[in-house]
């Protein structure tokens, strides 16, 4: 662990992350301006960050930043609900599990992203198309690991809370899902970024509002710096929300170590 | 005169193998016990001769094969109610701050929150917690959370309490310690206690009657001796006495052949 003292101090770290940002962006900057990477292809920063600053200040973009952040959320909740909910019981009952465990498995290694095509038929192009394909990669994710927590309860807690005289529900409320919310957050880092994918798969393979739609419109005129700054837009949503689910995890977790 | 408090009669506990083409293991047998109504006694033996089966077949948690447990003369099934349990492991809850850890019991019995803290608060303070309530169990030493597991079972005012060799992982004088403030809380409220150890003077230094466990498997109980050393005892001095000292060369007799025995099965496993 010695590198671990020589750390340096928070500020000094986020002057050193600053300029690693603006290193990068001027290497990219430099490289397109002297064509030595064609911009055609490649974009150019100022015009991706101009492209970004025209969707935000005219506003044309929050109409689809709020259909995508719709979807996702709605994904991310409805997905991460019905795994702890799915996994909780199966985690509880041995036999449904021991049943139902090869078919899980199957559908779990299943490319969920061809399931699009069946959702766009079963839902239409609207919202609903790109919850399901974000339910269908969330819940997974978070059931496998629900599962795992609930299987991997200490028993000697488990059979202390017993004797302590707690019911069946008591059991699950005080024990099973504290327990299990470890393995829970875990998976919750995954579903941020997994619930997005969904979402903009599913815009991308056919839609008429988001920002997938967004970047297959400006795909479709060659506008590579369109397509870079929705990428960029994106991918700053994803992290903002990763933030708030790290936020969350600090507060409910706060009785771990470290 | 009341019925005793735990009557364990003709117990025989035999688990499945565990791999296939595995023989049946059978951890005691025949095993009758009694323990008399605010009796300290402590149930000694060496490593892996069933000491624990004896402890959760008497708290429920485990059906014995053959035989039956009776508690203050009604015959057991299910958990037993009247019973507390201190574990050997760490069985308190990590995710529960130290106080609300000590009022769980309280929390499933429907107990109003305020009067369950008052209460736990007490609690706290009783076994040496004072102020440190809302740590949480990582903050807290071994000791510590030992205090933690043992005021979380007393709130309940369990009659029986069942003790799996509670302090093995401390260190000798936190342990020393413990010994005594349990004997304290014991004295101003006589439970009946089966205390697990394979520490023969921690078990002679707190108990009214020490019964000595054979070598697994098929243990059984090979010999019972009343300690008559006066009360209120301090732990550490107590063994300082020729008294204590004679108990203990008696129990050793009996004891040391079964202690080589058990640690060669062990050593050969």
């Amino acid at each position: 662990m010695s590198g671990h003292d020589t750390l340096p101090p928070l500020w000094r770290l986020n002057v050193y992350r600053l300029a690693l940002f603006v290193a990068a962006m001027l290497g990219w900057h430099v490289l397109t301006q002297s064509k030595i990477l064609p911009p055609f292809f490649f974009g150019e920063p100022l015009k991706v960050f101009a492209q970004i600053w025209k969707w935000f200040s005219s506003g044309s973009i929050y109409p689809h930043l709020a259909i995508t952040l719709l979807e996702t959320m709605l994904a991310f909740f409805g997905g991460t609900l019905l795994g702890l909910v799915a996994g909780l019981w199966l985690g509880l009952k041995p036999t449904a599990s021991a049943l139902l465990s090869p078919y899980l498995k199957a559908l779990n290694s299943m490319p969920r992203l061809i399931l699009a095509p069946i959702f766009a038929v079963w839902f239409g192009l609207g919202l609903w198309s790109k919850v399901a394909l974000g339910i269908s990669i969330v819940f997974f994710l978070v059931f496998f690991n629900v599962y795992h927590g609930v299987r991997e309860v200490n028993p000697v807690v488990l059979a202390n809370a017993r004797m302590l005289g707690a019911s069946k529900r008591q059991l699950l409320r005080m024990v099973y899902v504290p327990s299990a919310m470890t393995w829970v957050f875990a998976s919750l880092h995954n579903a941020v970024g997994m619930a997005f994918v969904g979402a903009v798969i599913g815009e991308y393979l056919g839609s008429v509002k988001g920002i997938g739609y967004l970047i297959l419109e400006a795909e479709g005129i060659f506008d590579i710096n369109a397509v870079l700054g929705g990428v960029i837009t994106l991918t700053l949503f994803a992290y903002g929300l990763d933030m708030i689910v790290t936020w969350a995890e600090r507060r409910l977790l706060r009785w771990q170590p470290n | 005169m009341s019925a005793p408090a735990v009557v364990l009669r003709d117990i025989s506990c035999t688990f499945p193998p565990s791999s296939r083409g595995g023989q049946p293991y059978t951890a005691v047998r025949d095993v009758s016990l009694t323990i008399a109504d605010g009796e300290f006694v402590s149930v000694v033996g060496p490593t892996g001769c069933g000491k624990s089966t004896l402890l959760n077949v008497t708290a429920g948690l485990l059906t014995p094969s053959t035989g039956s447990v009776d508690i203050f003369g009604e015959s057991l099934s299910g958990l037993n109610r009247r019973a507390g349990y201190m574990f050997q492991a760490e069985a308190l809850m990590p995710w529960r701050t130290a106080i609300q850890n000590v009022m769980a019991g309280l929390e499933m019995r429907g107990i109003d929150p305020v009067e369950s803290r008052t209460r736990a608060t007490e609690w706290l303070s009783r076994v040496g917690l004072r102020g440190r309530g809302d740590a949480y169990l990582h903050q807290l030493s071994g000791g510590m959370r030992k205090r933690v597991a043992l005021a979380q079972i007393l709130i309940l005012e369990p009659q029986i309490l069942l003790m799996d060799e509670p302090f093995g992982a401390l260190d000798v004088q936190t342990r020393q310690l413990m010994e005594n403030e349990l004997l304290a809380l014991w004295s101003a409220n006589r439970k009946s206690v089966i205390f697990i150890t394979h520490d023969l003077e921690e078990a002679i230094s707190m108990s009214d009657r020490v019964v000595v466990m054979s070598a697994g498997p098929a243990s059984r109980p090979i010999g019972e001796f009343p300690i008559d050393l006066p009360r209120p005892r301090d732990v550490a001095e107590i063994r300082l006495t020729p008294e204590f000292l004679k108990i203990h060369a008696a129990i050793w007799e009996t004891m040391r052949d079964e202690v080589l025995k058990g640690y060669q099965q062990h050593e050969r496993a």
